[in-house]
């Protein structure tokens, strides 16, 4: 390097082969990257913050939301995301802990300590998917009137979240079933509920102790309850039953929340599922001695980085999807 | 690579003896703020949900600063900051930061202001 150096001093600043920040390309590199995918979740996790305060008045309350915890039937809110977020962060503990193994180089150690991650990462995904799921299916069930609002059920008695099962009436109707070869263009049909909106509204009105709930959020910090009067009126502007959440409807009320739902727990499942990828290739690396061979076990300290920084953006969303 | 270790936490407050220790300290820490967050989310005491502070409920302050808390903790070390260089941790800790303040304050203005054309313009949403 100092073939063109005049100046003759060896540790001249620009005589090159200077390592400012202490860190190795790959590192670097994996440091950039996670800044620049962190920035790409603030503007998810920001946009969904401009959403709900545009909304601010009739936004979901996830406490309502995610009340299940597989196996259990019940109401309750939180704990199965909790018990998620601690497996990351207990799979984020296992990974350092390899990493910390490797710099003693420890191949053994390493070994175990990758699959106990893979392990953690795995079981994430899964309660993911599962949460996905429940979400997808709903619960309740509810109705959704004109201008795209969603009217819920409850029991004036309980106080408890009526399901349309518990008070919809069953009418003899004959169901047309959209064929392809009615229409010009074929249409999917789109889904179907368990009950038409007709049963519901007939079942409202011959079951006196159902009130409806609107998406408004009132001085308590709760979702305004109808009285029986303004729930019957309130009922004529429905439109449709909506079961479940999807893209364009969504039973827990507003559709962005189903949305941003979706998004940004996809997009930060898709990190788990490629971080769990990237570790398993690392992991028969280990098993196969490639960093034995090298002399030092940087790349499970790189993606080590990654699989903390996909647990960093679980705190986050945890926070602001769950908590707030 | 860096070997050695800062095995402080807490300004100093609390130091380990291994690296692998400290591991395990820093795990006991961030369980027990997340059990924090989870039993405020579930209880909601009405203190803290009736009171404000610059728009926003208090208990909404208590979950993003300990989120920020647990934040540190898994930069600084798990993906150990802690032992990077100074320039190379301000490097990635304020870039973002910055960035992230800059959208927050763009959008969450411009949300609150659609808000208000939806409340007091002729303008119907909710029906």
């Amino acid at each position: 390097m100092d073939t063109t150096v005049t100046t003759g001093t060896e540790d001249s600043v620009w005589g090159g082969g200077n390592r400012p920040l202490g860190a190795s390309y790959g590192k670097m590199m994996m440091w950039f990257f996670i800044v620049s995918d962190a920035l790409t979740f603030s503007g998810f996790l920001v946009s969904y913050g401009f959403s709900r305060f545009k909304f601010i008045e009739t936004w979901p309350i996830a406490d309502e939301v995610f009340t299940h915890v597989p196996f259990f039937h019940g109401n309750y809110p939180m704990y199965y995301v909790a018990f998620m977020t601690f497996i990351l962060i207990m799979s984020s503990v296992t990974m350092v802990l390899a990493v910390d193994a490797g710099h003693k180089m420890k191949q053994n150690s390493v070994i175990l300590y990758m699959f106990l991650t893979i392990i953690g990462g795995a079981i994430f995904v899964g309660s993911q998917a599962w949460e996905w799921a429940t979400f997808i299916k709903g619960d309740y069930g509810a109705v959704e009137t004109k201008g795209g609002r969603i009217l819920q059920f409850v029991n004036a008695e309980t106080g408890e979240r009526a399901a349309l099962a518990d008070f919809a009436a069953t009418l003899p109707e004959e169901r047309v079933k959209h064929l392809k070869k009615e229409g010009i263009w074929f249409e999917q049909e789109g889904y179907k509920t368990s009950f038409s909106l007709n049963e519901v509204v007939e079942g409202f009105k011959t079951t006196p102790n159902i009130l409806i709930r609107t998406e408004t959020i009132n001085e308590e910090g709760e979702k305004t309850l109808l009285n029986r009067q303004e729930s019957l009126s309130k009922l004529l502007d429905a439109t449709q039953v909506v079961e479940g959440a999807n893209l364009i409807h969504n039973e827990y009320g507003s559709r962005l929340f189903a949305d941003f739902f979706f998004f940004i727990t996809g997009f930060h499942g898709f990190h788990v599922f490629s971080g769990v990828v990237i570790n398993v290739i690392i992991f028969f690396n280990v098993i196969l001695g490639t960093y034995e061979r090298r002399g030092h076990y940087e790349m499970v300290e790189k993606v080590g980085l990654y699989w903390h920084f996909v647990d960093l953006v679980w705190v986050f969303v945890f926070t602001f999807f769950y908590l707030v | 690579m860096v070997h050695d270790h800062k095995l402080e936490i807490f300004r100093g407050l609390l130091k380990f003896k291994s690296n692998t220790q400290k591991i395990w300290g820093v795990l006991i820490f961030l369980s027990i703020v997340t059990a924090i967050e989870v039993a405020l989310g579930i209880t909601k005491p009405r203190f803290l949900t009736h009171n404000y502070f610059i728009g926003m409920k208090l208990l909404n302050w208590i979950f993003i600063i300990l989120t920020l808390v647990k934040a540190y903790y898994i930069a600084w070390d798990f993906m150990h900051l802690r032992d990077e260089k100074s320039s190379l941790r301000r490097a990635i800790v304020w870039t973002p930061i910055f960035l992230v303040c800059y959208l927050i304050f763009i959008l969450l203005f411009e949300a609150d202001y659609i808000y208000n054309v939806f409340k007091d313009g002729f303008l119907a949403w909710n029906f």
